[in-house]
């Protein structure tokens, strides 16, 4: 009994799954290519673009959404002012710019995507019950595995990381977008149907407005989790505040280490309430 | 020409949908066939006329497949089996493009919890039927607004569900259903929700809106005396088939079975019943060919002790009783004016019986029912105390 699995062969699973990584990397590669010069160029302009604001103008446009946004309350506001003139003084600004736009492209993205496969789940048992185990699947994998194929399809670089983060922060705003559809009381549906809306118009008119405070946690926690993935990211050679993290990690140098941490933490917490704050609003109008 | 027709309309949930509806062929009841098969029946075989202007009532207890039966009138719930004829057109085999169609333009509906849109102003709600159809942005506005107004709620529009209380909010759900100018409203327990007093006032908003609309108004319920007050015609449902359909004194008066006997049991008929119900046929004398003498002639022959006085086209003059009539006659009075009084108060066929009961308490004779100056008939104080006991013959043809 004991040594029945030493009869069994180890299964070659791992070289299953990278000769078709590498397969897909090769069959894909007019894809994949273009994605990665062209979106990978289009990245860093757009990257470089933020980084060429003056500071003093970002921080400030910063304060006035949050002071907005939080509902004329000028916490937030000031801890943004705070935490941002702290990175800037840090000598960290053009990092932080750069983690900032990988965040914001990954997020997009996900947001593009997740969106429309939470609304197909939410119209479509079928759909639900064949996406709901993947999602699983693409959360619980370690998001550092991810970060294999990504360099096999794209080296490195941020165009990596983003498809690394794709994959591991779409998962929320999907589930979400489908929980929200689903929560829908039955009754407005029915009055939606019973005016004589068409699929469309009470997906639009109904069904999306009455899912948005449910959808906009769901990105919120997206963002959250791309953010994460940025910083890992750097590990496939994304740049910004995850890479000076990484590479104080190397050289075991505590100080900066924590400095380029703590203007994650700064990051993460601003986007954090500026998501918050987005659905929040929109939830106390209903 | 009836606006719907319904014509064996099944509906079963579940998967053993044709093994069902073959055993309700076959005469089993509902519940063994979720028993056998594993399937609710939600309507059985249903079958009935509405009438242009007419307020249908679907009543039933809890579970007797109302909200089924009026979700199958505009197919929001896909038939089993049969047929609902909306103006000729069958809406059980209606393809996608016609039904919406229906639904934008013929019918609207009411919900029991209001089923507005939260983060939609009044007015904007009231505007969803328009909007869906494409209808531009002034015209619905406008026309949302008087719908609003009818319902009197035309100082709310920009305000959001939520700061209305649940009778503005059920007004809201009506003004919307009325913008787009159906000729049925669905209203599924559309009062339910409101406390007693809001509600009364909604039943009685509904009927004065009715008056003018004439609206074909299919008017789901489970409380009885809503139905009897509201309806010009009741259908009584149990386990998803009607048991009943006919008037409000009908089914009052003349139940079809146990089943809507024990259901009309406990109900106020002084609520009811008028007086054209319970009125009889009276014994009058004609002013112009009669004196005391045959009135008192006719009283002792019919037994009683008044009689009511009217000129040759039955205008109510008066009344004279016997004791007046043989002073008279003693003292050679030959006019009935002499001896005619006036004070005995009248009431109209559609007078209710509660309202009657009142008068007929202080009234010495018999209560004159008086249809624009002419004597219809008379009602005596046994036959309101006999009909409100449940007894007693009733009129049920309406005049
Ligand atoms: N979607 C559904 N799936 C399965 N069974 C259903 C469904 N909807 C209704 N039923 C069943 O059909 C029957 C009729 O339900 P329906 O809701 O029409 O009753 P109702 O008269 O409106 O009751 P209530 O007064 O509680 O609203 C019930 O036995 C119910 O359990
Ligand atoms: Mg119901």
């Amino acid at each position: 009994m004991l040594n029945f699995m030493e009869n069994i062969e180890k299964l070659p699973l791992g070289s299953w799954v990278s000769d078709f990584t590498d397969w897909i990397s090769d069959s894909f590669a007019f894809l994949f290519d273009p994605i990665k010069n062209q979106f990978g160029d289009g990245l860093e302009d757009f990257a470089d673009m933020l980084a060429a604001v003056p500071p003093v103008i970002v921080i400030l446009i910063v304060a006035v959404l949050a002071f907005f946004l939080s509902g004329k309350r000028f916490g937030l506001a000031a801890f943004s002012i705070v935490g941002l003139l702290l990175v800037w003084n840090q000598g960290l600004w053009e990092e932080l710019m750069l983690s900032f736009s990988l965040v914001l492209v990954a997020s997009l993205l996900s947001v593009i995507i997740g969106v429309p496969i939470g609304i197909l789940m939410s119209k479509s048992k079928t759909a639900e019950s064949i996406i709901t185990p993947v999602l699983d699947f693409m959360q619980t994998m370690p998001a550092f595995v991810y970060l294999i194929p990504a360099v096999a399809f794209f080296s490195i670089g941020m165009v990596p990381g983003i498809f690394a983060s794709l994959i591991f922060a779409t998962p929320p705003t999907v589930r979400f977008t489908n929980l929200g559809i689903r929560q829908v009381s039955e009754e407005l549906v029915e009055a939606a149907e019973a005016f004589g809306s068409t699929g469309a118009q009470k997906l639009f008119k109904v069904e999306l407005p009455m899912a948005k405070t449910t959808i906009m946690a769901g990105i919120n926690q997206t963002v959250m989790l791309a953010l994460s993935m940025v910083v890992i990211a750097s590990m496939i050679g994304a740049p910004g505040l995850g890479r000076e993290v990484l590479s104080a990690l190397q050289r075991a140098d505590v100080g900066t280490g924590f400095v380029a941490g703590l203007g994650i933490v700064i990051l993460a917490i601003i986007i954090d309430r500026f998501t918050q704050s987005f659905s929040l609003k929109k939830g106390t109008s209903i | 020409m009836p606006v719907i027709k319904v014509e064996g309309l099944s509906k079963v949930f579940g998967k053993n949908t044709k093994q069902a509806l073959k055993l309700l062929e076959a005469g089993k009841t509902k519940e063994e066939i979720l028993k056998q098969t594993g399937s609710t029946v939600g309507v059985n075989r249903a079958s009935f006329e509405v009438e242009a202007g007419e307020i249908f009532v679907i009543m039933g207890l809890s579970g007797s497949g109302k909200s089924t039966l009026v979700r199958l009138l505009n197919r929001l719930i896909d038939p089993t089996e049969g047929h609902v004829y909306v103006d000729n057109e069958d809406l059980a085999i209606m393809n996608k493009k016609d039904l919406l169609r229906v639904r934008r333009t013929k019918m609207s509906m009411v919900f029991q919890k209001f089923a507005l849109f939260p983060f939609r102003s009044i007015l904007e709600n009231a505007e969803y039927g328009l909007e869906v159809q494409g209808i531009a942005k002034e015209e619905r506005s406008k026309k949302a607004r008087t719908s609003l107004e009818m319902v009197g709620l035309g100082n709310y529009i920009d305000q959001y569900p939520s700061q209305l209380s649940g009778g503005m909010q059920q007004r809201v759900g009506l003004a919307r259903a009325l913008a787009n100018d159906p000729e049925v409203l669905l209203m599924d327990e559309a009062f339910s929700a409101l406390d007693p007093l809001i509600r009364k006032e909604m039943q009685d908003e509904l009927l004065d809106l009715q008056e003018t609309m004439k609206k074909t108004i299919i008017f789901i319920t489970h409380d009885l005396d809503e139905a009897l007050r509201i309806g010009d015609k009741i259908a009584l449902m149990k386990d998803g088939s009607i048991v009943q359909v006919g008037s409000p004194e009908e089914i009052l008066m003349n139940p079809a079975n146990d089943y809507v006997e024990k259901f009309v049991e406990d109900v106020d008929r002084s609520k009811v019943l008028t007086a054209y119900n319970i009125m009889k046929r009276p014994e009058t004398v004609n002013i112009e060919k009669h004196g005391p003498r045959v009135a008192l002639e006719r009283m002792q022959k019919e037994g009683i002790s008044s009689i009511y006085v009217t000129d040759s086209k039955r205008n109510l003059k008066g009344y004279v009783t016997a004791d007046d009539a043989s002073i008279a006659l003693r003292s050679d009075v030959t006019s009935l004016l002499a001896i005619m009084k006036t004070d005995a108060p009248t009431v109209t066929k559609d007078t209710l019986m509660n309202a009657i009961f009142e008068i007929s308490h202080n009234s010495p004779v018999p209560i004159p029912v008086v249809e624009d100056g002419k004597l219809l008939g008379i009602i005596v104080r046994g036959a309101v105390i006999s009909a409100l006991a449940g007894q007693g013959e009733v009129n049920l043809t309406h005049a």
